[in-house]
């Protein structure tokens, strides 16, 4: 699957909530799977800036695919971390840098989480897109 | 104690509390950050732009004329307010952090010489932190840190042995903003008068939760804004007695604070407008005077009541819930409390209160290095005023045990 077919298939899931409590319950039971970065990765320079809690993120590349590890000492922002691995790990570097993000609105994240709540969504978007733009260019 | 009647009556006079956040009733809390304004600011600021604007100091017609005197007016509640001796010694500033700047900037180039000393304390917020390391990097003097223990009071022992001669200003905060210590402000000015030694406070939160009286306390300077004095935002106040404010050089250069200007040289102003370059934030200041107003009709002793009656209930409420550990536990606090969660961070506790209408801080406060002397990155802040209620307490309480609920 694509970028865009995986956050479709996000933007069909959060269809499924009826109010608040479920989507966070959601984010924070994804935030729960997902894996813990090995300890000697959640370093300075892996640091995202910008967010109130501490989220880590790594990338490498293979074949012109991205592959993304994401960690965070707080539950919510490991659940966001986990959305974003989800839409975007092992895609083509363009076409992420080509994502226009409308699914993060879609998913109804926009209104609870908008860049001025300091949880960093944007700031790990912003990471995210960086990775892939420089290894879309070598 | 204030009866019921009375906080009801007084949550009344503030607008904002009776809106709904995220469709439940706002519970505020986050009183530490900034205080809410009774109407009568609102309306005073609103009316000041409707019919009233015009500049201050400079005009010879009719309307610039009243601006002035409303706005002298103003400084001259606050005179009342904190017992100072004179008008002359209430600087109008943009916040706290500007009137620290300004004695910071002042103290550097007048006052500090390589090897002196400012004395600061361990729980002070980065308003009270950086501009000593900059006023320091500048003179070459040294910033000497007084530390605290483990429930967040002073050591006085240590204070006291820190003041020397070397010792050019102690500069310590009243209130802190993230554990809710009062400092024993009285001591610290004796102590420190011993040795000839000038006292600045950090009043930022103090001003919100008592009066300060100026001739009592005798310490050299206060600082403290209007916005957490349920007054506007952008306008604050810096008290100095009117010795050490001739002391100090003019902080910015502009209209206002001259007396006469000339390309060979230039003559500064009288107090306090030596200190008051360019055109102020006019409609703040009178609306921070329409907040002294208001605050000086409040029964203080009633008031100081119910904050600790809330702050107790707070305390042993939160205290029942598993995993909960209190930041700052000093004999003497104000209504403010902190507390971390063994299992959950600080952010999640404050993403789901505000979910459920409940509005607190979360973070490190603007205070780095006594989030590191806890070995803690944050904590999550309930700070009250007097229009807060123990049923806000209830719900608060609930609310923080479904969060967790939900985060663990
Ligand atoms: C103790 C203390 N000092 C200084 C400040 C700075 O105040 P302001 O940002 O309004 O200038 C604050 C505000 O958070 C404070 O709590």
């Amino acid at each position: 699957m694509g970028v865009n077919e995986r956050a479709q298939e996000l933007i069909d899931d959060f269809n499924l909530f009826e109010d608040w409590s479920d989507k966070y319950e959601y984010i924070i039971s994804l935030g729960k799977d997902l894996p813990e970065m090995k300890k000697e990765d959640k370093k300075e320079e892996n640091l995202v800036k910008g967010c109130q809690s501490q989220v880590w993120l790594i990338a490498e590349q293979n074949g012109g695919r991205v592959y993304f590890e994401a960690d965070s000492d707080a539950i919510i922002s490991k659940g966001i971390c986990a959305l974003l691995v989800r839409v975007f790990n092992g895609q083509l570097a363009h076409e992420i840098v080509g994502n226009d993000l409308s699914f993060i609105d879609k998913i109804g994240l926009k209104e609870h989480l908008s860049p001025n709540r300091s949880n960093g969504l944007v700031a790990m978007i912003k990471k995210i897109k960086t990775y892939a733009l420089v290894y879309s260019n070598s | 104690m204030v009866e019921k009647k009375t906080v009801f009556n007084l949550r009344d006079d503030f607008p904002t509390l009776k809106r709904k956040v995220n469709g439940k009733p706002l519970i505020y809390f986050d009183n530490g950050a900034t205080s809410q304004k009774p109407s009568s600011v609102i309306e005073r600021i609103n009316s000041f732009y409707q019919k009233e604007n015009s500049n201050i100091h400079r005009g010879v017609h009719t309307l610039s004329q009243e601006a002035t005197s409303m706005y002298e007016e103003a400084r001259n509640k606050i005179k009342s307010y904190i017992n100072a001796e004179s008008e002359e010694e209430i600087i109008f500033t943009k916040g706290t952090t500007e009137g620290i700047n300004l004695v910071a900037s002042g103290f550097s180039r007048k006052i500090l010489k390589k090897g002196d000393e400012v004395l600061i304390s361990a729980m002070e917020h980065h308003s009270n932190i950086v501009p000593w390391q900059l006023a320091c990097e500048f003179s070459g003097a040294k910033l000497k840190v007084c530390s605290i223990n483990e429930e967040g009071e002073l050591d006085m022992s240590e204070f006291e042995s820190l003041l020397s001669e070397k010792t050019k200003l102690v500069a310590v905060t009243h209130v802190s903003n993230t554990l809710g210590t009062i400092n024993p402000v009285k001591k610290i000015v004796e102590l420190s008068h011993k040795l000839s030694i000038p006292v600045l406070f950090d009043g930022a939160q103090s001003v919100p939760h008592m009066k300060v009286d100026m001739k009592d306390l005798d310490c050299e300077f206060y600082v403290f804004g209007g916005h957490k004095m349920f007054g506007p935002t952008g306008i604050g106040v810096l008290y100095g007695k009117k010795k050490w404010l001739e002391k100090l050089p003019p902080y910015q250069g502009g209209g206002d604070m001259i007396k006469t200007v000339t390309f060979e040289k230039t003559t500064y102003n009288d107090l306090p407008y030596k200190f008051e370059a360019g055109t102020p934030n006019i409609s703040a200041g009178i609306g921070l005077g329409t907040a002294v107003d208001y605050l000086s009709k409040l029964d203080w002793n009633a008031v100081h009541d119910h904050e600790k009656e809330l702050l107790k209930y707070a305390t042993s409420e939160i205290s029942q819930i598993e995993g909960i550990k209190i930041i700052g536990t000093a004999a003497e606090k104000v209504g403010v409390l902190s507390f971390i969660h063994k299992d959950a961070h600080h952010y999640d506790i404050g993403t789901i209160l505000d979910q459920l209408g409940v509005a607190i801080r979360t973070g490190h406060h603007c205070t780095e290095p006594l989030m590191k002397r806890y070995e803690i990155s944050g904590t999550a802040r309930v700070s009250f005023a007097f229009y807060n209620t123990k049923d806000e307490v209830d719900v608060f309480i609930s609310a923080l045990k479904r969060a967790l609920k939900m985060i663990l």
